[in-house]
């Protein structure tokens, strides 16, 4: 069978998988984004109570691995009556996971911010809320997005291991008709073409742009 | 079914997940080794005065850094077989991990090469140092402590990525957990043992990494004076 013939006869299945996938990656990635925010805002806190909250938080999931989070949401969390849908499990656990990651980004970002800037909103009378709101979280943004860029990169390949948890993604796809058909060459070959055309010509561009922009937004 | 975490079947398994754990570090070192190795043949080709080879080396990290390692593993494990090359699950996840790592160790190193600084090269030309000598010497005791900490965050990183070559068969961590759970059809007590034991294992290898990081700021903050 030449690659042609594969491509026409499987194509459109590995399409619909691309489809699942950059869906799970657009759900996973703005749960992450919320919970970098959330946990690398309470990791900077002055409550110790908050702090040490946001700190086991993100011990816990950057000292585990990804699959044992995953397969515990999936497979475990029914134990204790809470049955997730696969799809959502899986959003539930890529978030959860790069949350942690992206929290200490987002920390990392917030301390960048020069002291001057605190002090000045400080001097104003701003709010401890508005503070952050209205003059450190937009500069932040420059600061933050480089980092944020790789890791969601990283998600996109980490979208993969939801096909794990039965989440028919292009992975799941693939496997699937490598095991009907066994040309695995082709499958997993094709499967391989496919996060690279998504990550190098659609993921990184758009992210950089988003880079520009926001380095434009702050004037620099 | 009994609700709960039962902590004598947690017990019964203990001996079983701590053998396996045995595996998962051995499959972590090992695929370590190996990337640390691979690493330096990709920075070799990207250091070589031959721009095709630097061209089809980029390209080559790129591609390999921008795809899931798990379909990579399952391209290793089920396209060599097909060109004739049988290899067990074991040697495909060690090539395998091997070869993804190895593409970010080698921007360790090349980071770490390039903090290294241009001056540095300069006085031993003007020394007439050989250039085999000038690396050993001069550029490689200067970059390595540089690199120390990139090299303990992919060792940790690949640590955890372990329990991804469950998914060709290879007898580790994880495997043993997915094997025990599904034997005894419970998998609350086996997946939140892994889960214990990787946050045993890796958090004390995250803060001694962290650590050495400090240890190297300090002393390039100390070489900066």
């Amino acid at each position: 069978m030449s690659y042609f013939a594969f491509l026409a006869e499987h194509g459109s299945t590995l399409l619909l998988g691309t489809v699942t996938t950059i869906k799970v990656l657009v759900c996973s990635t703005i749960l992450y984004l919320i919970i970098s925010m959330i946990f690398g805002l309470m990791r900077l806190s002055k409550n110790s109570v908050i702090q040490g909250i946001a700190t086991v938080y993100i011990e816990f999931f950057r000292g585990t691995s990804l699959l044992v989070q995953l397969f515990w949401v999936y497979y475990v969390l029914p134990f204790f009556g809470l049955s997730l849908e696969a799809f959502v499990a899986g959003v539930v656990a890529l978030g959860m996971n790069f949350g942690a990651y992206g929290a200490e980004i987002v920390r990392g970002g917030i301390l960048a911010v020069p002291k001057g800037q605190w002090e000045a909103a400080h001097a104003l009378n701003f709010s401890p809320a508005k503070r952050i709101k209205r003059i450190i979280i937009p500069q932040i943004f420059p600061i933050i997005l480089p980092p944020a860029a790789n890791l969601t990169v990283e998600l996109l390949k980490a979208t993969a291991l939801v096909a794990l948890v039965t989440v028919v993604d292009l992975t799941f796809e693939a496997k699937q008709i490598n095991s009907i058909t066994w040309l695995s060459a082709q499958c997993f070959g094709t499967a391989l073409l496919i996060y690279y055309i998504i990550a190098r010509f659609a993921l990184v561009p758009f992210l950089r742009w988003l880079e520009v922009l926001a380095a434009r937004k702050v004037g620099r | 079914m009994e609700m709960g975490f039962k902590w004598d079947f947690a017990y019964e398994i203990l001996p079983q997940m701590l053998w396996a754990t045995l595996n998962t570090i051995i499959a972590a070192g090992v695929g370590y080794v190996i990337a640390l190795v691979v690493g330096l043949f990709f920075l070799l080709g990207q250091r070589t005065p031959y721009k095709i080879v630097n061209v089809i080396n980029r390209e080559l990290v790129e591609f390999i850094r921008s795809t899931p390692l798990l379909i990579q593993l399952f391209f290793v494990y089920f396209v060599l077989p097909q060109f004739g090359i049988k290899l067990s699950a074991w040697l495909c996840g060690m090539i395998t991990i091997g070869l993804h790592f190895g593409t970010y160790l080698s921007e360790v190193y090349r980071g770490a090469l390039e903090g290294v600084s241009k001056t540095q090269w300069e006085a031993c030309r003007a020394l007439n140092f050989s250039t085999i000598y000038t690396y050993r010497r001069i550029v490689l005791p200067q970059a390595f402590p540089i690199a120390i900490p990139g090299m303990g965050n992919y060792l940790v990183g690949i640590f955890k990525d372990t329990p991804l070559l469950s998914t060709i068969g290879v007898a580790e961590l994880f495997h043993a957990a997915t094997a025990v759970g599904g034997y005894h059809y419970r998998y609350l007590e086996p997946y939140t043992m892994v889960g214990i034991i990787f946050l045993i294992l890796s958090i004390p290898a995250a803060m001694w990494v962290r650590n050495l990081e400090k240890r190297v700021n300090v002393a390039q903050g100390k070489a900066k004076q």
